[in-house]
């Protein structure tokens, strides 16, 4: 195969205010995944600026990278990437061991975030003893118990069944407004996005084609309180080789 | 991340595959124990010569004559001396003032005169020697049957076992606490009013020596001794100068001098006319590290001295080089365990790709990656430094077993040749430590570049 450049995000600007639940739609191939490892500090954009909260991310050194990923940013995949060694208290507590928490606290936010998944009763379990949405709450989990300020989750539903999937969303959307998080997903189920998302963005070929509001028929209120969550804002390209 | 995180993650994932890491961890075992016996084997063996060469007498010693007695031992430095004649002599002054010099324990002459034993109504001729009681650490004595002289003039003899046959040819052994006489030569002077009659061309220049009469002469008296057998020796323990003393017949060197014997240099001194003097006496150094410095002293005083000193020398450069190829042939197998720690780390990157990108998403640095598998690379040294140690240990002990059950077979007296000192307990295990960090390096730096993004594609 020849070698030629192909711009998975083009010339993209994009912005996401705090507290908003963003949803990123498009083929596979559009560049929605890469868009969002941009903004997770995962992946550098060639040319532009990822920031947030006036941090631009291209310029951060990969040790800054990995503080603002440990600290800022938690992250939801598709295929829940939980640790199949470790029991799940243990995979919620593996962020916490390299944003170095103390022992004492580790224990006492572990119960909180299992409390807040309702999977309270698991915690000795491995992964694979569990259900796909059970195992998606656990990642769920894992992701907010460093505090972050903005949720990513790339296809958290992909591998639910519909019902399942809406639950996983539903416990999404509720936390982010308790926890007055900044979420933004990836995922190409238009009908789900459309129920649990405040705005839409469609992606086509590394391009930004619509951004749509949705009217969430007073189901649920932007909550900005007291602090401020980071939100991405974003303009550049990135470009990969194949 | 901090270091029990580190540690416990590390050992955490070790248990997550058991066989493999055990069998790397078996292999450094392996070839700490190679590294460990091949190691101890030269010590043991460097302290067992360094025992045997110290138990022959001759490396704690310095042998002294008079350049008088002694010429032609050093042709160079004889031409540069010119008055020879006027070197100091080797008398009893000499000799205390040997005795005070710093380091040293003993100074004895050599004494050797012809004797008879009388036992049974029987007469047996020998040699006897003088022997002082720091022969007692002479390897001759090891096969000592009885005892050692009780004083350094006590009224005692020991024989040799050859000797004893003559005495006692069925039982040799029942000699011992047995009386025997002893008759031997005494040396007097000569009375003083037979000064001129034995007159043999000395002047009288000497006539003011303190010891009169033998400037002019001595006469031999026969006289008995009775003397109580206290032990029968196998071998005879190595004498002045480095030849065999040849003797038969031990006495307590003080008793030898008690009782004047007559020996051969008594003639020579009387023919020159100098009083007593030593044919050559031994000096015995505290350790064998200050023969030198004591040899020097001992020149200063315008004496001839002799030592094996440069033996020692060539001896620790030897045992330098045999533990350089031992530690080489030791290292071999570490060598290859290294190697294998490589392969399962290498391994356990392809293995745990996903893993290591969910780190990185979820907060962990390149740098925490790094560590991590540094941790795990530094657990495997330290356990299989830990179980090599024990590994080597066991095939010392072997090793010792075997030349044990060799050496007995051989009628010998079992001796340790491996041994396993203290520092090199530890030493094994830093290295083992160490080494395996290094072979880390590569397998560590690869996880740490491993792109998250890249990983973490859904397939």
């Amino acid at each position: 195969m020849g070698s030629s450049v192909i711009r998975a995000v083009d010339g993209i600007s994009v912005s996401v205010e705090p507290g908003e639940f963003v949803a990123l739609l498009g083929q596979s191939g559009s560049g929605k995944s890469t868009l969002l490892n941009l903004m997770a500090g995962l992946d550098r954009p060639t040319s532009g600026a990822v920031l947030v909260e006036g941090r631009d991310l291209a310029k951060l050194s990969s040790e800054e990278l990995a503080r603002y990923r440990r600290n800022d940013v938690g992250m939801v995949f598709q295929a829940f990437h939980l640790i199949p060694s470790m029991t799940i208290a243990e995979n919620i507590e593996l962020p916490m061991r390299f944003a170095e928490v103390d022992r004492a606290e580790r224990e006492q936010r572990v119960r909180e975030a299992l409390e807040r998944v309702g999977l309270g009763h698991r915690r000795e379990h491995r992964p694979s003893e569990l259900s796909g949405g059970e195992q998606q709450r656990v990642s769920i989990a894992r992701a907010l118990v460093n505090r972050p300020s903005l949720l990513l989750a790339d296809e958290p539903t992909g591998n639910l069944d519909s019902r399942t999937g809406e639950d996983i969303l539903g416990l999404i959307r509720d936390l982010s407004v308790a926890m007055q998080m900044t979420v933004v997903m990836v995922t190409h189920e238009r009908a789900l996005a459309e129920r649990f998302a405040q705005r839409l963005i469609f992606l086509a070929d590394g391009k930004v084609t619509s951004s749509t509001t949705v009217n969430l028929s007073g189901q649920r209120a932007p909550s900005l309180g007291g602090s401020t969550p980071a939100a991405p804002n974003m303009s550049g390209s990135e470009e990969a080789r194949a | 991340m901090k270091g029990y995180d580190l540690l416990e993650l590390a050992v955490r994932n070790l248990r997550q595959s058991k066989l493999r890491n055990g069998l790397t961890t078996v292999g450094i075992s392996v070839g700490v124990a190679s590294l460990v016996a091949m190691l101890s084997l030269g010590v043991g063996l460097q302290q067992l010569a360094t025992k045997r060469l110290a138990g022959s007498g001759m490396f704690d010693t310095v042998f002294v004559a008079s350049k008088v007695d002694a010429r032609g031992w050093n042709r160079d430095e004889d031409r540069k001396e010119q008055d020879l004649d006027k070197a100091p002599a080797l008398d009893e002054a000499a000799r205390d003032k040997m005795a005070h010099l710093q380091y040293v324990t003993e100074v004895e002459p050599e004494i050797r005169v012809m004797a008879e034993i009388l036992y049974g109504g029987q007469t047996h001729f020998g040699f006897v020697t003088g022997l002082p009681m720091s022969a007692r650490e002479n390897e001759a004595f090891d096969s000592l049957q009885g005892k050692f002289f009780s004083r350094s003039d006590a009224d005692e003899v020991i024989l040799l076992n050859d000797f004893a046959k003559e005495l006692e040819p069925k039982d040799p052994k029942s000699l011992i606490g047995k009386e025997v006489t002893l008759r031997y030569g005494e040396h007097q002077p000569l009375a003083a009013d037979s000064e001129n009659s034995g007159r043999l061309g000395v002047t009288g220049e000497h006539a003011d020596n303190s010891n009169a009469g033998d400037d002019y002469g001595f006469s031999v008296v026969r006289k008995m001794q009775p003397l109580k057998v206290v032990g029968i020796i196998d071998e005879e323990p190595y004498g002045g100068m480095r030849t065999v003393s040849r003797g038969r017949i031990f006495l307590p060197v003080d008793l030898t001098e008690r009782l004047n014997m007559a020996q051969f240099s008594d003639m020579r001194s009387s023919l020159r006319g100098n009083g007593k003097t030593f044919m050559t006496l031994t000096v015995r150094v505290k350790d064998p590290a200050k023969v030198a410095q004591v040899q020097d002293a001992i020149k200063q005083m315008g004496f001839r001295t002799f030592s094996v000193l440069d033996a020692t020398k060539s001896l620790r450069r030897f045992f330098t080089v045999l533990d350089l190829f031992l530690g080489i042939f030791g290292s071999l197998a570490l060598a290859v365990a290294t190697l294998a720690i490589i392969n399962t780390l290498v391994m356990a990157v392809l293995e745990r790709r996903r893993e290591i990108g969910v780190m990185k998403a979820i907060g962990a640095s390149d740098a925490d990656v790094k560590r991590l598998f540094f941790a795990e690379a530094g657990a495997m040294g330290f356990f299989g430094g830990v179980l090599g140690i024990a590994l080597g240990f066991a095939i010392g002990k072997a090793i010792n077993l075997g030349t044990g059950i060799y050496l007995h077979n051989h009628q010998l007296p079992a001796e340790p040749v491996w041994i396993l000192p203290p520092w090199l307990i530890g030493a094994a295990i830093v290295f083992s430590i160490v080494v395996s960090l290094l072979a880390g390096l590569y397998p560590a730096s690869r996880a740490a570049r491993l792109d998250p993004v890249q990983t973490l594609k859904y397939e």
